[in-house]
Formats: structure tokens, C-alpha cells, sequence
């Protein structure tokens, strides 16, 4: 319960359906402000006190649980550490994995709890077999369900979102607001969570600090200084301080951040266009697509899936975007996917979530991309 | 059924005591106004002026009625402060004199004084039982010119491990230094233990009601005559001398009502306390990894304090809580967060060590029957407690 109208509902219709229901609100910094500040950041204290009050509307037990040190350690300073990296995290991507449903979850399941109920728009079912399934939620607009697709099969076995089924975001605020919850017009949070005045590059520079290099081209050559290859991300076109038009005319974009060297990597955007992404590090949402009979493929001796045929399925690269064609197979451990048209600005470090129609079949977190003019630029 | 062992957090009401209080509000009359109607409800509060006065050895005229302990020690370290401050001139270097396991409504109070510029704490040591070490406190007040010592506070007994402190000796050792004011937290003490002002030689004592049986928002704080004189707090209406605001009649009469039948039984209760205390204590300290906190012989006869290795506090309180058993880890803020002790910390204890403990604190309610329920459930509780906390 973040305070937040969603788990608000999500905790009414769990204690609805009968379910035995207590309310927990996170504390995930040690220093929380105290009035919250529009839709920036999170879990003030005031945050904290409409959660309680929500708790106490429906007469459920509420605890406030710390889990700052854990916070900071796999979500903000891997955030930090994957910027030095040259890399662009998502960092509520790893709240919901190493967070929420895994330290919470721990907690919860040792203490004597069947299931972590949130207010994330996705739904989870049991298949025949009692094996979980994620899919995206009824509303489009406000599917989470990307978010969630780094979650394993152990992990959804103790998840239920309450809210998946709801055609809008619209009904769960008039839901609060039938309910009585003074929550109902709260703004949705945005941002990054730890970051609340928004400026992530002022927060990287905090951090990291400075470290100057050279912007260059695809042949190497020099074309300008930057402060620090944390400030720029694949895609970005703003904040290229080059001082010259292109010799086309074009616009330059980012299209690869070296660290190690510190050099950021410009060019047309047709370089930005990708045709291929792939990674070795991959989760299943529930059964994996050769245990969920889509496809052959061969597990290895821990179990995981090391070579799975091509198929057909739907890639979704950004929390918000939209879910491309594509055709996905694994070989030697490394899920590789393909796409009929080429995607703009494909960053590593990010998750690939793959889809087969509505049901989120897992993710592979990007080492590798292919650009539509066959030059091979970002590695791990 | 549900078994309240948080008396240190606030007490419930005796038997009758709601009714008295009530009956006390149908009383119409500011008690500072000059009618008759006011004059009945200011009877009300010189009565429970003078009661709390006999109780604790002091004259009517030394009682001050606030609202609440937080008040109270507020009033007396920033009073105390600003009154140096304007006596001996801005410029002089000032110090309050204190252990780091005090309340933190000295704590805080102390750190906001030292924040703007207005003192400089001494911290004084305490020993690994929580007790102040009486050496350390002599060699800091050595350690400055005695007339730039503001004061002295300390609690009478801690409220998180229950340990006693040699309240005598640090009023000598004050006065011998130049006669350093002494102030002392008898929040937790008052009803429990004696506490006879004159006796003990302190220049001002706060109290608390809500501690005692009576409500929340009524406290006091003791100034003697002739004690260094502190500057006010609360400027409005010098309803009372020290403290502006209109005076809780019923507020008052309810808090002398129940400190005085808390004095009244206290040598019984006492008694009854400390045999289930220890019952307590001797059941939770049977498992292993279990350690008690704070002194055992010189103790608040309600209070038992342990750690749990392995174990968070807050976990094994959620545990304790889900068996309808009420419990706490000493320290809460208002956000809920279960913090470290910090008490626990200023007794030598490690961070995970004071991030383990449980305080259960017994009261007039608590009968052998759940003192040996809680003890039934503990290892169950500790068990799990220890499985769920490494997460």
C-alpha cells in the first residue's frame, strides 16, 4: 500500500473477496520527505499516513515495513552503477524483482502469507496444471504488465493483482471515490521514485560526477566534449553539445555510450534502427515456451532453457511502447529476436519483454543489438 | 484475547477512572476567570496542584501543569538554556550535560539547541547495563568552567531497559561542580518507584499522566524555589507562571487522581510487578541468543527487554501482534519505521543487536496467565521471528 489510489482499490477488492488481508506500506528511504509533492517521487510520510488511513477505512492491520538498505542497494545504486556502465536501467523493473516480489515477498511468505497483492494493471491466472500466466491488463493505457515481466514462476505463484481485469483507470478512481478514499484524486506517481525532483541527469552528475570525453562519429572521428557518458542515453537527440550541423543536414542521435573509453557515439538516425536485440540473461513468466508446448527447444542440466526453435511473438522494449512483430528463438543460452521493421533506439541494460498476444511469456535483459545497416554497436 | 504489554507506551485506564474524567468535563468555567463558575473549575486545578505537590514532596506553588512529559522536558532544557543564555550573554559557550540514552524528546530537544548555536551537549557514558557512568560525568563537569554548565538532565529510570539511575550521586556530583542544576525524566519512574524531590535534591522533574492511567495531554513539570530560574516556552496568558495556556481542570484532577492511587499501591504493585516481570524475564532468557538489557537489580519492576539474535525486533513484534500479544521494540518513528535503539546503541550493542530488541512492559492489568501465555508462545515466535528476518 503505497499510499496510491491503485493499491488502495487492489486492498478493498482483496478484503471484498474474503482473502485475510494486511496492509503494508514500504519504507524505502531512510530520510522520507515529509508532504508529498504532486506526482513526483513517492512514499513521503504523507504517503504513508493515506496509506494508513485506506488501511484503516477497511479495517485491515497495517505495518510499515523498511526495506531501505535493500533499496538502495539493488535499485538505486545499480541504477547508478548501470549509467557507469554505459548501460540504461529500469529501475522499477528491479524494485518489482528484487524488491517487491522478492525481498517483500520473502518476508511475507516466511511470516505465514499465501500471496503480495498490489495495485500493478496486469492479471495472473493458473493454467490446467496450476502453473501461473501473466497478461496485460484490460486497460492498454495503464498495462504494467511490462514491468512485471521479469518476475519468475516461483514469484507469480504468490502474486495477485486485483486490478487487472478493470477496463480503466478512470473506474479504479471512482472506485476509491464510491469507497470513500480521500486517495481517489491523487496523481499517479511518475518519475523515478528516488528522484523526485525529476532531474536524473542532475542525480547521475551528484553521483557519478564528471568525467569528460569526446562525442564522436561512427569512423571515430572527434566531434565535440561531453561531461560524461552517464548524461546520455541511446536515442537521445538533445544535449549533444557539437556546435555543427552534420554534414548531411540530419540530426545527430546517441547511438552507443562507451565508458570505458568515454566516448559517446552519434549518428543519423537510421543507425538508431534496429533490427535484432539479444542477451543471456532471461526469466520466464511462469513456464517457459517450450514447457508451454509453443515450441521444441533443449533445457540444460540446471533446467534452464539453453536452445528453443524460432516462433512467433510480440516484443515490447519500453514500459510505454508499443509491442513489435518479431520472431524470437534461442541459441546457446542467448534468446535472440528479430523484427519485421526496425525499432528506434534499442538500449542495453533494458529489458526485451516477449509476448505472445496478451500473455507476457518473460524478458531477456539487452546486451546486444543489431542496427538495419548491419553495423553491430553496443555490446555487453 | 488480547494481552497489553506496552504499559511503557501508554497505560489503560483503571476502573472508574473514565468516569471521573468525564464527570470532571461537565464542569463549566475557564479556570482562570474571575466568577464563581470559573473559580469552581480552578478549585479543581489548586487541588490537583496540591495533591501532586504532596505527592512528590513539593509545595503547590512548585508544580506546573503542561501537557504532557514532551512539554515538560522542552520547557526545562530550552527554558533552562535561554535563561543561562541571557544571564551569562550570547557569546559564553553553554552546556547541558547528558547520556546518549535519554528520550529522544531530550534528544532532539538537546540536538535542536545545539543546531542553532544555543549548546553544546556533554555526552556522558553509560555503562553496558545503561546506568550513567558517575566517573565520566564527574570528569565532564571538570572537564568546563562549572558557571558556563547550563544543566544537568537525566532520566530517573530508562524507559527502554528499565534501568535505574543513581539519581542521588549526579545531583551531589552537580552540586559539588558549582551547583549545576539537575533535571530530571521521571516519566517513566513516576508511580513506580519513590520519588521524593526534596530527597533527591533536583531542581525540576517531569511527569506524565498518560503513563500513570490518565489520559494523554496532561503532564507536569516540578520547579523548586530556588531553583536556577528558566525562561518560559509558551508565551499567552501566564495562566500559570511558567506556562501560558488555559488551564485542563479536568485534566488535572484526573492526573492527580490516578498518580495519587498509583503512590497509594505502589508498594503492592511493586511487589506483584516485579515477581511477573521476572517470571517474564526468566521465561523469554531460557532460549538461546536470548539476552536481557539493562540492569536486573536495579530495575523498573515492570520492565523486561531483550534481545534476539538473528532476529529484527520489528519482525518477532509483528509475530507477537498477530497472536493478539501487544509488544514494542523501544523505539518508533512517526513514520513507523522500527529504527535501531539508540539506547541499546550507547550501551555498547551493535547495530543488528539493537535492531533485535523486544521491550514488554507489564501493568496493573497483567496477570500470571498471560504472562505465562507469552512465554508459551515466545519460542514459536523467536523461531519464526529468526526464519523471516533475514529477508
Amino acid at each position: 500500500m503505497s499510499g496510491g489510489v491503485d493499491s488502495a482499490v487492489a486492498a478493498a477488492r482483496a478484503v471484498d473477496e474474503g482473502h485475510e488481508v494486511v496492509g503494508v506500506h514500504l519504507a524505502l528511504s531512510r530520510m522520507p520527505g515529509t508532504l508529498r509533492t504532486g506526482s513526483r517521487g513517492c512514499c513521503t510520510i504523507e504517503d504513508s499516513m493515506d496509506a494508513r488511513r485506506v488501511a484503516g477505512q477497511l479495517g485491515i492491520p497495517f505495518y510499515v515495513w523498511d526495506f531501505s538498505e535493500r533499496f538502495r542497494a539493488d535499485v538505486v545504486d545499480n541504477f547508478i552503477d548501470e549509467y557507469r556502465q554505459g548501460r540504461t536501467p529500469n529501475p522499477c523493473l528491479r524494485c518489482n524483482e528484487k524488491i517487491k516480489f522478492e525481498a517483500v515477498l520473502d518476508r511475507a511468505m516466511a511470516l505465514g502469507f499465501d500471496k503480495v497483492v498490489t495495485g500493478h494493471y496486469a492479471t495472473v491466472t493458473e493454467d490446467s496444471e496450476g502453473s501461473p500466466q501473466l497478461f496485460r491488463s484490460a486497460d492498454w493505457a495503464k498495462d504494467q504488465s511490462y514491468v512485471l515481466g521479469v518476475l519468475t514462476e516461483e514469484q507469480l505463484r504468490h502474486c495477485y493483482f486485483p486490478l487487472g481485469d478493470t477496463p480503466s483507470k478512470q473506474q479504479v478512481r471512482e472506485e476509491a471515490e464510491a469507497r470513500g478514499f480521500g486517495v481517489h484524486a491523487k496523481p499517479d506517481s511518475h518519475d523515478i521514485c528516488f528522484i523526485p525532483d525529476g532531474d536524473t541527469q542532475g542525480f547521475l552528475r551528484d553521483k557519478i560526477g564528471e568525467a569528460p570525453g569526446a562525442i564522436v562519429d561512427r569512423d571515430g572521428n572527434s566531434l565535440g566534449t561531453h561531461q560524461g557518458t552517464h548524461e546520455y542515453t541511446v536515442g537521445q537527440r538533445k544535449g549533444l553539445q557539437i556546435g555543427f550541423p552534420a554534414a548531411d543536414g540530419k540530426p545527430r542521435y546517441v547511438l552507443e555510450v562507451r565508458p570505458v573509453t568515454r566516448e559517446v557515439v552519434v549518428g543519423p538516425k537510421e543507425a538508431l534502427d534496429t533490427i535484432e536485440l539479444s542477451g543471456d540473461t532471461m526469466s520466464f513468466a511462469g513456464k517457459d515456451p517450450v514447457q508451454s508446448g509453443i515450441v521444441s527447444g533443449v533445457h540444460g542440466q540446471d533446467g534452464s532453457l539453453v536452445e528453443c526453435d524460432e516462433f512467433d511473438c510480440e516484443v515490447q522494449v519500453r514500459a510505454h511502447g508499443n509491442p513489435e512483430a518479431a520472431r524470437v528463438k534461442i541459441e546457446k543460452g542467448r534468446m535472440i529476436a528479430r523484427f519485421g521493421a526496425p525499432l528506434a533506439g534499442v538500449a542495453p541494460g533494458q529489458s526485451a519483454v516477449v509476448y505472445r498476444g496478451l500473455r507476457v511469456l518473460g524478458q531477456v535483459t539487452i546486451d546486444h543489438t543489431v542496427s538495419a545497416d548491419a553495423q553491430q554497436l553496443q555490446h555487453a | 484475547m488480547s494481552i497489553y504489554l506496552d504499559y511503557a507506551a501508554t497505560t489503560p485506564m483503571p476502573e472508574g477512572v473514565a468516569e471521573v474524567y468525564t464527570q470532571a468535563l461537565t464542569v463549566v468555567g475557564n479556570p482562570s476567570s474571575v466568577h464563581q463558575q470559573g473559580q469552581a473549575a480552578r478549585v479543581m486545578v489548586e487541588e490537583a496542584r496540591a495533591t501532586l505537590g504532596a505527592l512528590l514532596g513539593v509545595d503547590p506553588m512548585e508544580v506546573t501543569f503542561t501537557s504532557g512529559g514532551t512539554e515538560s522536558i522542552n520547557t526545562w532544557l530550552k527554558g533552562r538554556t535561554f535563561a543561562h543564555r541571557s544571564a551569562r550573554g550570547a557569546a559564553e559557550p553553554l552546556y547541558l550535560v547528558l547520556t546518549r540514552a535519554e528520550h529522544h524528546g531530550t534528544l532532539d530537544a538537546v540536538e535542536w539547541l545545539e543546531m542553532h548555536g544555543f549548546a553544546t551537549p556533554l555526552w556522558v557514558a553509560v555503562d553496558p547495563d545503561g546506568v550513567m557512568d558517575l566517573e565520566d560525568l564527574e570528569r565532564l563537569l571538570g572537564s568546563v568552567p562549572s558557571e558556563q554548565i547550563a544543566g544537568v538532565t537525566t532520566l530517573v529510570a530508562n524507559n527502554e531497559v528499565g534501568s535505574i539511575q543513581p539519581v542521588e550521586s549526579i545531583v551531589e556530583l552537580a552540586r559539588a561542580h558549582g551547583d549545576i542544576p539537575v533535571h530530571l525524566d521521571a516519566i517513566q519512574a513516576f508511580g513506580q518507584i519513590p520519588l521524593n524531590v526534596p530527597e533527591l535534591g533536583a531542581d525540576a522533574v517531569s511527569i506524565s499522566a498518560h503513563k500513570l492511567g490518565g489520559p494523554v495531554g496532561v503532564g507536569a513539570l516540578v520547579m523548586r524555589r530556588g531553583a536556577t530560574p528558566i525562561e518560559t516556552l509558551l508565551h499567552g496568558g501566564n495562566q500559570q507562571p511558567s506556562r501560558a495556556g488555559t488551564l485542563d481542570a479536568a485534566g488535572a484532577h484526573v492526573f492527580a487522581h490516578v498518580a495519587r492511587q498509583s503512590v497509594e499501591t505502589m508498594v503492592a504493585r511493586h511487589e506483584q510487578l516485579s515477581q511477573l516481570r521476572d517470571l517474564l524475564m526468566d521465561g523469554l532468557a531460557a532460549y538461546p541468543g536470548v539476552e536481557v538489557r539493562g540492569s536486573i537489580s536495579t530495575r523498573l519492576p515492570n520492565n523486561v527487554h531483550v534481545t534476539l539474535q538473528g532476529a529484527k525486533g520489528e519482525v518477532a513484534l509483528y509475530l507477537f501482534d498477530e497472536q493478539g500479544v501487544s509488544v514494542s521494540t523501544g523505539s518508533a518513528c512517526q513514520a513507523g519505521i522500527a529504527e535501531e535503539s539508540h539506547v541499546l546503541r550507547a550501551m555498547g550493542c551493535d547495530s543488528a543487536t539493537a535492531s533485535s530488541a523486544l521491550r514488554l512492559t507489564l501493568g496493573s492489568s497483567t496477570t500470571q496467565a498471560e504472562v505465562e501465555r507469552v512465554v508459551e508462545l515466545f519460542p514459536g515466535v523467536l523461531e519464526k521471528a529468526r526464519a523471516a528476518s533475514g529477508k
